[in-house]
This record gives structure tokens, sequence and C-alpha cells, in this order.
């Protein structure tokens, strides 16, 4: 059978099965959450409550400044103790808001359900989702309004969600078409009205035949929306090799998704939709893989924002042996953290623990020019050539070969035979050239 | 807390290493090499001993001299002086092996900076300044079996001729290397079994070999006056496997991009073909190679693959 896919990418072992088969579970309530003021792509929110504060769930805590940010909320109700500048998940120091829970998790009166799809206007439904502080839940975290808020010269035509989960290790997207597989539907529809498209896809990896089958049930009555299997490959969620694999269309060059009239949204990002129409609740909580050999009970949590990842180890068991390495996020992508005092954000799609011996980076030898980097990279460039211009400092070399275009997927350093850091040096004269450009405007 | 490791994505890596895929190597050359010491007996594993030794010896030392980490373990030496070895006759005295491999190592892959920076194949190039320098040790063909019998290869017979002669060993023994010629060159059925072995390993792909042989194939076919045989014979006899398998695919001498390894490719078949046809020389794939080697930077640069999403701009 052939299934959906893109050029290139790799098959890393999936390690999926210490999480597939466990459902969801609600995390231990926090009795402190440390919320940061930018969970998102874009400018950070600016606090609407001060320390004494009693705030409910639901109630906005974060103003958004600028159109591309996303609001915050209280995922608790309590009293505000600090706002602070704390470490962050995403490296350096956030502001953040410290609150202790009462535990009684009373609801803000905001909190209401907004209606129908059929009786919302476009404009309320994008209006609802930026509300909701509702951003990319895949870990990208781009805020979810801007991406259904296209210029009026662009045709969009298809929103297409991802449900491919091409990340070693994490399953939360899995087990949400699993067990949820309604709002998911109930979300797209909605994000295709805001947009006036006809055509959804939902892309799910083989390597998932039961959420498959789950999803093309749920979108039995609605013959707009397409459930598509995608071939089990690295890095078939990436927005672009997505887009190619369901419309066989490249996005340009340096260009967004919507030029080739598609929008791409999570899974996760669809059934947070359903739950901020349905029932009116904003972005508060979502759900983690908690796994790796690190940990002593790999789970599928529903985690509320805030709670520190320290907690959530420990609900987990607590760490298998002494850990090397945590990340937020999958292991091709994911953030190494420097410490577990951080909290789950909204773009926590995953939370890893590696052993020491796994945290440890293998010994780079010389390149071979085996050419594998070449034959598997997605975007089509060639990885060792940038990576050694990067090493050598010859930054316009490196731009010459298209180092922008580079879509740090990790495919490249993942292949290599001789553990070239390839996409780290790549990343390092990405920003060089990045900077220059800046200089010049 | 403890210190946590940290560093950028990604944070998993394949288990492929450069050693695994020399020692792959290693392994598919293995049949032809056993039948090399089959067919030619003593001598052959005699100067295949030496060869790798004295490449693996001299690969150490270099890196000594020049305060390097030594790369013996990566197996890529040993396939060199195995390569070499392949790569002479069975006759020939113990010091073309010793002298062949150091030059491999010393002056092709170590002084222009070691692994995946020589810009020829180290063993062919010691092939062809053994062959220039020693043209009479290089060429003493011997019959296989423990009398050492003086013959000529079927190119050497062919030379020169668009039709098969008459004295040429029969195209079986062609094929399973019953045939004089240097060590490896003769089992044309054992190099493609080590071949597929490394295809199915993911170490080269087969579309160089098959372009290479292809190509000679077609145009010995046209030289021949679409005679079959005589095209056969081309295709399964002299150096043409052992270049197109193991020689064209390496790694650090051939482009890396997949448009460029074609053209690579093309021109291997298209430069052996000449030299068989209209050279001075019997055999040409030693040439061909190295020639397509010194082209393959430029082939490369004007190679580069169209970026993702760079044709079909507002598509």
């Amino acid at each position: 059978m052939k299934f959906l896919t893109f050029k290139g990418g790799i098959h890393p072992p999936e390690f999926k099965e210490m999480t597939e088969r466990l459902p969801i579970e609600k995390a231990i309530e926090p009795s402190l959450v440390a919320i940061p003021m930018q969970q998102h792509i874009g400018a950070p929110c600016e606090p609407t409550v001060k320390a004494g504060d009693r705030v409910l769930v639901g109630q906005k805590i974060g103003e958004a400044k600028g159109f591309v940010s996303a609001p915050v909320h209280s995922s608790v109700s309590g009293v505000v103790k600090s706002i602070a500048k704390m470490p962050s998940s995403s490296g350096g120091e956030v502001v953040s808001i410290v609150i202790e829970s009462d535990g009684q998790n009373e609801v803000d009166p905001s909190v209401t359900p907004k209606g129908r799809i059929e009786d919302l206007k476009p404009a309320d439904i994008v209006g609802i989702i930026k509300e909701a502080g509702i951003v990319g839940m895949g870990g990208a975290t781009f805020p979810t309004h801007v991406k259904l808020s296209p210029p009026p010269d662009k045709k969009i035509e298809t929103i297409i969600l991802n449900g491919a989960e091409c990340e070693p290790y994490l399953t939360a997207d899995h087990r949400l078409m699993l067990e949820k597989p309604d709002d998911i539907v109930f979300g797209l529809r909605a994000m295709m009205k805001a947009v006036g498209v006809e055509k959804g896809f939902i892309g799910i990896e083989s390597n998932k035949p039961d959420a498959i089958e789950i999803m093309k049930k749920a979108v039995v009555k609605h013959t707009n929306i397409e459930v598509v299997t995608l071939e089990t490959k690295y890095p078939q969620g990436a927005e672009k090799q997505l887009i190619y694999a369901c419309l066989k269309k490249e996005v340009p060059s340096g260009g967004l998704p919507m030029d080739v009239g598609a929008i791409v949204n999570n899974v996760g990002t669809a059934a947070q939709v359903a739950i901020a129409i349905k029932t009116g609740m904003p972005l508060i909580e979502r759900i983690t893989t908690v796994s790796g050999k690190g940990i002593k009970t790999p789970k599928n949590l529903l985690i509320k924002i805030g709670t520190s990842v320290n907690s959530v180890i420990e609900q987990c068991g607590g760490y298998a042996e002494k850990p090397g390495k945590i990340l937020m996020g999958g292991p091709m992508m994911g953030l190494a953290q420097y410490s577990d005092d951080v909290s789950i954000t909204k773009g926590s799609s995953g939370l890893l623990l590696f052993t020491e011996e796994e945290a440890q980076a293998p010994e780079p030898s010389a390149c071979i020019r085996c050419g594998k980097c070449v034959d598997i990279c997605p975007a089509y460039l060639q990885p060792l050539h940038i990576s050694n211009f990067s090493f050598n400092h010859m930054m316009e070399s490196a731009e010459k070969y298209r180092a922008l275009d580079c879509i740090e997927c990790g495919s490249c350093s993942y292949i290599c035979p001789a553990k070239i850091p390839l996409l780290q040096s790549i990343r390092v004269s990405k920003r060089y050239i990045i900077a220059k450009k800046r200089k010049q405007v | 807390m403890e210190k946590l490791m940290v560093s950028s994505s990604p944070h998993i890596w394949s288990k492929n290493t450069t050693s695994k895929i020399m020692l792959d190597v290693v392994i598919a050359l293995l049949p032809a090499t056993i039948a090399a010491v089959y067919y030619f007996r003593v001598n052959a594993a005699i100067l295949i001993a030496l060869a790798i030794i004295t490449a693996v010896a001299c690969e150490w030392g270099m890196q000594k001299i020049r305060n390097q980490d030594s790369t013996i373990s990566d197996f890529s030496a040993v396939i060199t002086g195995l390569l070499l070895a392949l790569n002479i006759p069975a006759s020939a005295p113990w010091w073309i092996a010793v002298v062949g491999s150091a030059f491999a190592i010393i002056i092709v892959k170590q002084l222009f900076g070691g692994i995946g920076q020589n810009f020829m194949n180290p063993a062919l190039a010691a092939r062809i300044m053994l062959t220039i320098s020693w043209t009479g040790n290089m060429s003493g063909w011997i019959k296989p079996g423990v009398d050492a019998v003086t013959t000529a290869t079927p190119l050497g017979l062919m030379k020169g001729a668009s039709v098969v002669p008459k004295n040429i060993p029969s195209l079986f023994d062609t094929v399973i290397g019953n045939i004089g010629g240097s060590m490896g060159e003769t089992s044309a059925i054992l190099l493609i079994l080590g071949g597929l072995y490394l295809a199915y390993r993911g170490v080269i792909s087969l579309k160089v070999p098959l372009i290479y042989v292809g190509t000679v194939g077609i145009l010995s076919l046209l030289y021949g006056g679409f005679n079959l045989t005589f095209m056969l014979y081309h295709v399964f006899s002299g150096g043409l496997m052992l270049g197109a398998i193991y020689m064209a695919t390496d790694y650090a001498s051939s482009p890396v991009t997949k448009r460029g390894r074609v053209i690579f490719a093309i021109g291997c078949g298209i430069i052996t073909s000449a030299i068989r046809f209209y050279g001075s020389y019997p055999e040409g794939v030693g040439f061909s190679i190295l020639l397509m080697n010194v082209a393959a930077p430029l082939i490369e640069k004007y190679t580069s693959p169209k970026v993702f999403g760079e044709v079909k701009q507002n598509a």
C-alpha cells in the first residue's frame, strides 16, 4: 500500500510503545503554578493581575501585546503570590505569574459556551480562538488566530490537520485522536468556517491504524473532510512536508503555507478550539507525553499549564536513574532543559527523560562524503556543505547553499555516520545570515 | 539537581557509523577475495596480506607524524589495501603490493587530508601509478591454478577487435573468474554479489554501478555491431565490475548529489569504452574513474538540487 508522503526523510526508532496504549490521565492538581507570560511565538503578554489578587480558573491573567501574540489564562483558582522572571522551558527567563491554588477550581464567570458553529460568524470564531489564547499545540506555538487571518488577497482552499506525530516517543496526539475524535472534527469544522474553506484534511501516519479508523468514523458525516494515511517517516508532520504529502504543492522558499492556499494546524489545536467554543474554557491545560528510559512510569497526562516539570516527574514515579537530559518536546526537535524547575507550557507536547548514557552525544569524526544527508534532506539541501561552510565561517557561501531554507528537522544530524553536528552548525550559519540581513535593512 | 546535559536538537542519532560502513565494504569484498586466493593460491594470499598491513601501518604512521588521532579502526585503510591488492596481478612481486599501498595511503589519502578528503580513489590512483611505473610487473597475467602459466586477459585478447576472437576463454569462465587478470577483477559474479550486499545495507546505491556498466554495455553493443557476446565479454571482463561497484561508488571522490552521480557514472562508462576501443591500453576502467574523480567537484557544483519550494514559485 502506498501512502502519501514527501521526498527524503528518515526512519528513527519510534519508542512509542511505552505510552501509546496508555489512556490520557488527569495529572494531580498542582498546589502551585508558575505561568509564563510568553508561551508562544510573538510578543510576550503583559500581566493583568498583581500579587495578592485572587484569580479564577480561565481568568485572563496576561494580555496579548500586539497581533502576533496570545493571551494567557489562569489554570487554577487561588491567589497570585508573585510576578517575577523565572527560568523558562524555551530557554532564558520569562516573566511568570506564580499562583497558589486554593484547590477549589472556581471557574471564572467569563467561561460560558459560545454556541453552535452554525450560529457563529467567521469573525466570531477567530475572536473566540484569539481570546482563548490558542496556539499551535504541536510544539511550534504560533498563535492560531493569526494563521486563521490571512490577508484578503490570499485565497485559502484547504485546512490540513496534522495528526502525523512523527516525533519518536510522543503519543499525546495519538491518544487524543483515539479519545476525542469528535472534538478534533468539531474544531476543524470551526476553523474551516472561520476562513471559509471547503476542504479539510486530517493526515495521520500509518503507524497509528487505530487512530485512522476512529478518525475516519468521526468524519463520516462530513464529506468535505478527508482522513489521509501518511507514510510513517520523519519529518512527516513538518508543515511544508505535510502540505506536500497532502496537496503535492511546494510552499515557495521563504513563503508561508497560505501561498499555496493551505493552513496547517495540529489535531491538538483543533481539539482546543472545540473546547473553547463548546465550553468557553480557554487553553489552560494540555496533553503531554511523559516518557523515556529515565522516568519510572511513562504516562500521557492532561496537565495544567504552569505545573512544574518537577512535580510531573514526581507523579510519574520519579527518575528511574540519574537523569542525563530532560527534553521538552520530541527527541528530534525538542529543547534540552538545564533544570527541572520549569513549567509545562502550551507547547509542551512531550517531556522526555534520557539517562546519562543516552544523553551523551557521540564523538564526531571526519566527513566521509557519503551523501546520506543530501539524500534524506526534506528541504533538498546539501547539509554537509552548509555545515562545512559554517565551521569555516564562510557564511556567504552557506547562504548561497540556501542555509535559510533549512527547516531544522535534524534528519541530517541523525543520519550522519560520522556523527557531525550538521544541523547544529547550520543553525549557527542561519543566525549569522539573519543577523546580517537585519543590519542591511 | 544533578547537572543535566544541554545541547541543541536532535537528541538521538542513528546507530550507523563510519566504521560500520567500511566494515560492510570489507565484508562485500570477501567473496571475491576468497576467490582470488582460491584461483591464485599462496602468492595471492601473501600480496593481499602485505597490501592491507602496509596500508594500515602507513595510515597509523602518517597520523602519528601529523599528531592526529588514529583512524585505523574505521577500516578505511583496510579497504584501500584490499582494493589495491585486488587490482594487481597474482604474479606481481611482493614489493608491488607494499609500494602501491604506501602510495595510496601516504600520497593520495593522508597528504590530502585523510578520510573523506582524497580527491581520487587511493587504490585506483596507486594502481595506475604502478601500471605506468612497472608495466611488466603489472601486466604479468597468469592463469588461475598452481602452475602460474602466463596468459592474456580477455580484454587483452579483444584489444583492437570489434568481434570476439576465437582463442578467448568461455563466457562462463569469464563470469566466474576462471581467467587471467588482476586478482579481484576476475570473478564478476562474486563482485556483483558483494555489490548487492552493499545496496541491501544502504552503503551504496545501485544506480552508479548500473549506469556505469549499462553505458559500457550499450557502447560496446554499438561498437561490436550489436553482437551480444561481444558486449557480454566487455561487461564481465576486466576491471569493470570491481571499478563500477567498489571504486566509482567511493564516497570521497564522487559527487554527493543525485544528478551528479548519474553524470559521473555515465562519464566513467564513456571514457572506459573509449579507452578500450580506441586507446592504447586494453583496459580503461582505472583511468576513466580517476578522470571522473577529478571532475567530481565541478560536476557536484553544477548539479546542486533544486531546493524545496524553489521551482514552483507562486504555484
